[in-house]
């Protein structure tokens, strides 16, 4: 496993927890009015598993898994890099930035930031994605 | 495949079409029980009952081994990670339009009951797949 995709998953791992503990928390204010004040940390609890646990661990293992090239090589893998950072970053913004009563021009660059992740895994991405033995 | 991830893959795949189910039913109702009592757990069904699960259930399967002895962590941890989620994930979709249409003690029982196995779950599957994510030591694989 490449050093790059254990980064990955072990962040996706984190947000599954930090988002099950967000989900538990908005579940238990529909329940009791001990666990008020959590609704404003939705959207980060939607953006930790959709993006930070779902869709950070299926590039993960995409990264690693996806055909090579010869001598081991994964390609444009600055590319790769930046996905992650631009993906983690951007998760945090738009989850966070509605809890902080933030502008929601913030939501819309962290929206921004998760669109150029998926661009720049896709320039990582396309060359592998080819036939046995090219 | 392993045991434990066919119990994953077959649940993974009850919940998908369950889900749906719902996702169906919930608008053939009567027009005085809110669909909005199905919304969630309809979400929940298919996020985590279907594409987490399923995800743990391969994770376990075909993540690099953790040990000779524990090739795949603690077989028990896993087992129970399977239980509380199921467990967790039922006790939601009774518990929420339980407590939206009427029964309002019992479906806040259970939607706590819920939050709480469904945290144990996610944090039972991080403490048992955290070893698995490294580089083997013997691998080629480049760095």
């Amino acid at each position: 496993m490449p050093r790059l995709t254990c980064w990955a998953i072990r962040l996706a791992l984190i947000h599954l927890v930090l988002g099950f503990t967000l989900g538990g928390w908005l579940l238990c204010s529909k329940a009791s009015s001990a666990c008020a004040g959590a609704w404003p940390l939705l959207p980060l609890h939607v953006e930790l598993l959709l993006l930070g646990w779902t869709a950070q661990l299926a590039m993960a293992v995409a990264y690693w898994i996806l055909p090579r090239f010869a001598g081991g090589i994964r390609s444009r893998e600055t590319a790769a890099w930046l996905s992650f950072v631009l993906l983690n970053l951007g998760v945090w913004l738009a989850g966070l930035t509605p809890a902080l009563a933030g502008p929601r021009e913030m939501i819309a660059a962290g929206r921004a930031l998760e669109g150029m992740a998926a661009v720049s895994f896709a320039v990582h991405a396309w060359p592998r994605v080819k036939k046995f033995g090219t | 495949m392993p045991t434990l991830t066919r119990w994953y893959i077959k649940s993974s795949l009850v919940w998908f079409v369950a889900g749906l189910t719902l996702g169906i039913v919930s608008y053939l109702l009567p027009e005085d029980v809110p669909s909005s009592a199905f919304r969630q757990p309809f979400f929940h069904m298919l996020v985590v009952g279907w594409l987490t699960q399923l995800i743990f259930g391969v994770v376990y399967w075909m993540f690099p081994k953790a040990s000779l002895d524990q090739p795949r962590g603690s077989t028990a941890l896993a087992a129970i990670t399977f239980a509380l989620l199921n467990l967790g994930l039922l006790a939601r979709v009774i518990g929420e339009p339980a407590a939206t249409l009427g029964s309002t003690a019992v479906g806040g029982t259970l939607m706590l009951a819920s939050a709480v196995l469904q945290w144990c779950a996610g944090v039972g599957f991080l403490v048992n797949t955290w070893p698995r994510v490294t580089p083997a030591p013997h691998s080629t694989e480049r760095r």
